[in-house]
């Protein structure tokens, strides 16, 4: 899956657009930062519905490619600007967590392995 | 011999800034070439670190040491000190306020992934002193 093809499965806006034909391997979904970093393999994609930098600071430690931002959140321009020094894409979808979860998920993107 | 000895100030009273030196540490790396696995490692080790100086610590220093086979990590400050290391290194135990926990931080989780992303790590803490930590990560290690 590329980073075109969840802004076409989440109906997402694009806020920050850093390189749309990125492979995307395994995805994330979580507001609290420290579980996003306690599983290091391999993840590119975030999604949260936490606003502050830090959510772009863990993305950047993890080498992410995308982060989502769930339930029509968007967040302060100084956390797109950081995410834009980066070049990680942020997208903003209309759905909630645990659709937007669902929805990648039956279109192919998974979870990775289990702890 | 050391490749590059960087210093930062990490401060205490703007949480929005608190991972800018570990992030700085991770560019400086990859322009070095330096392991992608290990970068990461360090990057992750350090930040959740960054994190705890900014949280417990009301801010402190980095210093970072790089060598060509390892990254040695040192962080100082002058806050409370942790009173019981042990229960600081179970998973889940925090001591961070709530205000930390709607941040995305303040689950239990810092040293314990500090712990298993370096290959080496110590505590050296005084209560109302301060706390120093030190993590070693190597450029080839088993846990990448």
């Amino acid at each position: 899956m590329k980073v075109h093809d969840i802004i076409e499965v989440l109906d997402a806006e694009i806020l920050v657009e850093g390189d749309l034909d990125q492979e995307l391997k395994t995805a994330c979904g979580s507001d609290m930062m420290s579980d996003v970093l306690a599983f290091v393999k391999d993840q590119s994609v975030l999604l949260t519905g936490l606003l502050n930098p830090q959510v772009v600071r863990t993305a950047e430690m993890m080498d992410m490619h995308c982060i989502v931002f769930v339930r029509g959140k968007r967040p302060e321009q100084l956390v797109l600007n950081l995410a834009q020094q980066r070049d990680i894409t942020v997208l903003a979808t209309p759905y909630r967590m645990f659709t937007a979860c669902g929805k990648l998920y039956k279109a192919g993107l998974e979870g990775g392995t289990a702890i | 011999m050391s490749m590059l000895e960087l210093k930062y100030d990490i401060p205490g009273d703007d949480f929005t800034r608190a991972g800018e030196a570990s992030g700085d540490v991770k560019q400086k790396l990859k322009k070095l070439g330096y392991n992608p696995a290990a970068i990461r490692r360090v990057a992750i080790a350090m930040y959740e670190g960054e994190i705890n100086v900014v949280i417990h610590g009301g801010g402190g220093e980095a210093i970072v040491d790089v060598d060509p086979d390892k990254v040695v990590i040192l962080l100082i400050d002058h806050g409370p000190g942790i009173a019981d290391v042990e229960k600081a290194m179970q998973e889940g135990w925090s001591t961070a306020p709530d205000n930390v926990r709607s941040l995305g931080f303040g689950a239990g989780m810092g040293l314990p992934n500090m712990k298993k992303y370096s290959d080496e790590m110590e505590i050296d803490s005084v209560v109302g002193k301060g706390t120093k930590l030190r993590m070693v990560v190597y450029a080839q290690s088993p846990k990448a």
